[in-house]
């Protein structure tokens, strides 16, 4: 690291997103006066002006859906040691890619829906392109998953940094950590009649949230993006076996990994 | 001294979202002023299409990382209004609990992180975390005990989780409920200091226009006859009384800005502003007595126009929620809670859900086919409705500094902008369109 000697600094950049991962982080801020004791933080747009150009450590939150973002993180690339992707937008894509997955529509055809037949025109709309997740424009060296980012896993890595210790990224998927959490598996769960049918992405979605959805009585979106090596086949059999359509099984897949589920379906995202 | 300036904040902080601003001042007068929206456009409408309706309140949370249980309250009514669902009074009362929260952390995010540091000439809180930490740690426990609200009754405050159609997905603990009262009594001293420290700081003068006609800024906001609006009430307008929920949507004119890539709103009195400062000059009559004891200490009048003083209205605001949440928690303790399924839809077609979001009055509305998914979308979100009142009063301020150094009416400029919390994630994601 350019600092060793002193405390490495670090930068908050925030893409195409809703800055919920950002709010993660200030909501931890009670932990700030420890923390800066052994990092300097130069760059965090929402709560600060920035202080310095010169960063070891960046943090992205969001996508890239801009030529103007395309410009950006690859300024950041050069400048940083070390890149994180922050929150699903940034990892995976996220929601930003999220389309429907029968009938993907092109980026000018979305535009003209938002904005209008001009859209194309508009100075600050022309440069957008399909949204994309940091890594397709970027080398990334560390992940930090979740819809938003949990607390714990950013203070854990965090802590690994400042003793020069190598994150890790969680590779379970989330029904360990729903088992850990005592929760009842939710394909097991009786439901009301009228109910649509429950969806449930943990077995073949990565852990590390110690499966909150669940825990709070809901079901797995899969925010943190598929585990390695997932069995989508046996995963889209086990959602029909509990009433799902093959269309309504794929589309519970397409909300968090849309941008993963089109690469494989066209073999690239267009504009890429 | 007349002056030339150009000004141009490039990436404004200590905002939530991405903007600029540009004003150029030609011989000591204002040529040139925008506040420029360089978001980049997320196309929620583009998301939504076709999926069932029981995700769209999670999908619209990820509008906006700060303001996500207004959003998810705003969507899951949309939906039971389109449905015919019909929620009980635990779940009103659950959610109504959250929103407080929600909004009370948010005000003391604005207040401590992002206005502080201008009051006192630094560029974050960290410098003050440093020099002066008991300081600082009152607005982080205010705010703590408020994010503990949505944790308990959400599962977590950004993007809660339990709240969904016809319901809630999961229950509180009594003694979780009990906890939260008492740190919540003890927000009031906490909040008697934050008020100290932020009355000790002058609040600039704001040019009344002497023109009667322009004179009048026009507040919207929600009202209702009982309480002070949070989760219900009707769009009202300080300056033509009652809009209808069904009449609003056509009240509100949206349109597409060269500079921004979010609309502006307008009605047909032109701009309006919404958020802490127009709830209380349109409902000052409903607030508990803790926040009425608040405006006597900050020397606030009702109603008041200038926009900084919509800083003091959130602090106030916080007396006033902080009062209804211990109310609320009451009420629901008070009966025992009670296991209940989600409620069962017994229609499908259109349907609108409108809540008090901590920056103003927030829309959604669907449509939702017989099959449960959703056809169109439209919301409407308070930052996109203020970025014309923002424009319109930067105008009318500028003129009444532009003899200090080039410097300070930049940071000025900022303050000002500031004031009116603009969260401009929000505001570049919204819409109004019908898929074919």
């Amino acid at each position: 690291m350019k600092t060793s000697s002193q405390r490495p600094s670090v930068t908050f950049f925030s893409f195409t997103s809703c800055e919920g991962c950002q709010l993660v982080v200030l909501n931890a801020a009670e932990t700030f006066p420890t923390l800066l004791k052994h990092l300097k933080i130069v760059n965090f747009r929402e709560a600060m002006d920035p202080t310095s150009d010169q960063y070891d450590i960046a943090f992205v939150e969001g996508s890239i859906s801009t030529r103007t973002e395309l410009r950006k993180i690859k300024d950041i690339r050069a400048n940083a040691d070390l890149v994180i992707a922050l929150g699903a937008c940034a990892a995976i894509g996220g929601i930003n890619c999220l389309q429907d997955a029968e009938k993907p529509i092109s980026i000018k055809k979305a535009r003209e829906l938002v904005y209008g037949k001009d859209a194309g025109k508009h100075r600050l709309l022309k440069g957008t392109i399909k949204a994309r997740p940091v890594n397709q424009v970027i080398e990334i060296d560390h992940y930090l998953h979740g819809c938003p980012i949990s607390a714990e896993e950013l203070l854990t890595t965090l802590t690994d940094l400042m003793i020069g210790r190598r994150p890790t990224v969680v590779n379970h998927p989330v029904c360990t950590d729903c088992k850990m959490a005592g929760n009842i598996c939710v394909f097991e769960k009786e439901r009301p009649a009228h109910a649509p049918p429950m969806l449930c992405n943990g077995p073949v979605t990565r852990g590390g949230c110690r499966a909150i959805c669940i825990t709070y009585g809901e079901t797995c979106w899969g925010c943190r993006g598929y585990v390695d090596n997932p069995n989508i086949a046996e995963h889209i059999k086990t959602l029909l076996d509990h009433g799902l359509t093959v269309k309504e099984a794929k589309a519970t897949l397409t909300l968090y990994k849309g941008y993963e589920e089109l690469k494989n379906k066209t073999g690239r995202p267009e504009n890429a | 001294m007349h002056k030339n300036h150009s000004i141009k904040v490039d990436g404004l902080t200590r905002v939530e979202g991405h903007g600029n601003i540009v004003v150029n001042i030609k011989k000591g007068r204002v040529e040139e002023l925008r506040l420029e929206i360089i978001e980049s456009p997320r196309f929620f409408e583009v998301m939504l299409k076709g999926r069932h309706y029981s995700e769209a309140h999670h999908i619209m949370s990820r509008i906006c990382g700060i303001c996500a249980v207004s959003h998810t309250s705003a969507s899951v009514k949309a939906v039971e209004d389109a449905m015919g669902i019909r929620i009980s009074r635990q779940t009103r009362l659950l959610r109504e609990l959250a929103l407080c929260g929600e909004t009370i952390q948010s005000h003391i995010l604005h207040l401590y992180f992002m206005v502080l540091p201008d009051l006192l000439g630094q560029g974050s809180l960290l410098p003050l975390l440093e020099s002066d930490p008991k300081t600082a740690k009152v607005g982080l426990s205010i705010k703590k005990t408020a994010g503990e609200i949505c944790r308990v009754i959400g599962g977590r405050l950004v993007h809660p989780i339990a709240i969904i159609p016809g319901g809630m997905a999961h229950l509180p603990k009594i003694k979780e409920l009990k906890t939260l009262r008492k740190d919540l009594k003890a927000s009031f001293g906490q909040l008697d200091q934050a008020l100290e420290l932020f009355s000790g700081f002058s609040i600039p003068d704001f040019p009344e226009s002497n023109d009667k006609l322009t004179a009048k800024k026009e507040f919207i906001s929600l009202r209702t006859t009982r309480d002070y609006p949070i989760y219900h009430g009707e769009p009202y307008s300080s300056l033509s009384g009652p809009l209808t929920i069904k009449r609003y949507s056509r009240k509100i004119i949206e349109t597409t800005i060269k500079h921004s890539t979010a609309k502006h709103a307008r009605t047909k009195r032109g701009s309006f502003m919404v958020g802490a400062l127009a709830r209380i000059n349109n409902n000052h009559r409903r607030l508990l007595p803790k926040a009425r004891a608040a405006v006597k200490k900050a020397d606030f009048t009702v109603p008041s126009t200038n926009p900084f003083l919509n800083n003091t209205a959130q602090l106030i605001e916080c007396f006033h929620l902080t009062e209804r949440t211990i109310k609320l928690i009451d009420q629901i303790t008070e009966k025992g809670i009670t296991r209940e399924s989600p409620k069962k839809p017994t229609k499908y077609g259109r349907g609108t859900g409108i809540v008090e979001a901590p920056r103003g009055i927030l829309y959604h509305r669907y449509t939702i086919s017989r099959t449960g998914k959703i056809i169109s979308a439209n919301c409407m979100i308070p930052t996109a409705k203020n970025l014309g009142q923002i424009e319109k009063d930067l105008r009318a301020y500028v003129p009444t500094i532009i003899d200090l150094k080039k410097e300070e009416i930049r940071a000025r400029i900022e303050q000002m902008v500031r004031a009116f919390d603009p969260c401009i994630s929000c505001s570049s994601h919204i819409m109004k369109v019908s898929f074919k």
